[in-house]
């Protein structure tokens, strides 16, 4: 992690963070909880109403300067027809992971979280956070060599 | 209840249904008139009191909005219809479809929200982007705002119906199309008759 202008947008010095990540999901329906049935089709949650899944891997933690910080790190449309499991190693994050501020130095707790957003056909547009998440700890110190 | 012109054996004459409207029109007495302006009347009246009720209830000043660029795709298209609320209560969080407008242009944007920063008091700051686009929004933000506020946000997406706003799109980009549209409807709502 560095501390860097953030030349995304606002001049001032915030931290940039670099993760790496994998991503293993098995996108179901979890509609009643149950599954009760071992077949493909009940599991799967691409029904006849859904067009496409947005998926995207968020950020989430707290900083001296904000207590709830939000950054979306990665993501990705899945559509009706897709393979419904990922199964991703070595991932970089998508977009420049910038915090308001200096907040991501010593910072223990980012969790990182999968969430989806489903799109149908035609109705209402729910959005889905995945169970399991991961917690990761910045480290205490800048990086000052180019770690990507 | 007697009707004022008859219904019967006069069509069929020459001219055919076009003189047959010009005759109900010189028939229709003063207060046939005024019974069908007002039962127009009405009808646009319920309309925008369901309008106003929307309004209220889901707590946007517009809460059914039509997409009109292909920002958002392949999830929305231009011509689809997006219900939205705006209750104040509900935080901007990652992930979540927001419809706001930047300050000083009228016209609505639909992206989705990349960014959120909140203090303890309630105060938010959040970045979107559209998922078609490559880069955030920042671009479309006013010169030197790099975020967007609550004040901004005129609802979030809930749900949404393909195709069905494309209606208005068609009538924006031809107004010709608008106005045939209104002198039809007009034309029936007046010559309209309950016998």
């Amino acid at each position: 992690r560095k501390n860097v202008e953030d030349f995304t947008g606002p001049r001032e010095r915030s931290d940039l963070g670099f993760v790496t990540f994998d991503i293993t999901a098995d996108i179901l329906n979890g509609k009643n909880g149950l599954q009760t049935f071992c077949n493909e089709n009940t599991l799967s949650i691409f029904d006849w109403n859904v067009k496409q899944l947005f998926l995207y891997l968020s950020a989430e933690y707290s900083t001296k300067n904000n207590a709830l910080n939000q950054v979306v790190l990665w993501d990705k449309i899945m559509l009706r027809g897709d393979n419904p499991r990922l199964s991703l190693k070595d991932m970089k994050s998508k977009y420049f992971f910038f915090d308001d501020g200096n907040g991501l130095k010593g910072n223990r707790n980012i969790t990182l979280t999968l969430s989806w957003n489903v799109v149908p056909n035609a109705g209402i547009l729910p959005l889905v956070t995945g169970s399991g998440h991961v917690s990761v700890p910045f480290p205490d110190t800048y990086e000052t060599t180019k770690s990507y | 209840r007697r009707c004022a012109g008859s219904a019967g054996p006069e069509r069929g004459s020459r001219g055919g249904i076009a003189m047959d409207l010009f005759g109900d029109l010189r028939r229709m007495n003063k207060r046939q008139l005024y019974y069908q302006v007002l039962n127009f009347a009405m009808i646009v009246s319920s309309a925008l009191m369901i309008w106003k009720g929307l309004i209220v209830v889901t707590g946007s000043e517009s809460p059914i909005v039509v997409v009109l660029s292909g920002s958002m795709e392949p999830a929305f298209h231009r011509g689809d219809l997006l219900f939205l609320t705006n209750f104040h209560d509900d935080p901007i969080r990652a992930g979540e479809i927001v419809v706001f407008k930047v300050e000083g242009r009228d016209i609505p944007i639909v992206h989705r929200v990349i960014k959120v920063h909140e203090k303890g008091n309630g105060n938010i700051k959040f970045l979107t982007k559209g998922d078609n686009n490559e880069v955030d929004d920042r671009g479309l933000y006013k010169e030197g705002q790099n975020w967007l506020e609550k004040k901004d946000v005129v609802g979030r997406a809930r749900g949404f119906l393909p195709y069905v706003g494309m209606v208005t799109i068609i009538m924006n980009d031809y107004p010709k199309f608008k106005y045939a549209l209104l002198a039809v409807m007009g034309a029936y709502v007046l010559l309209k008759r309950e016998s």
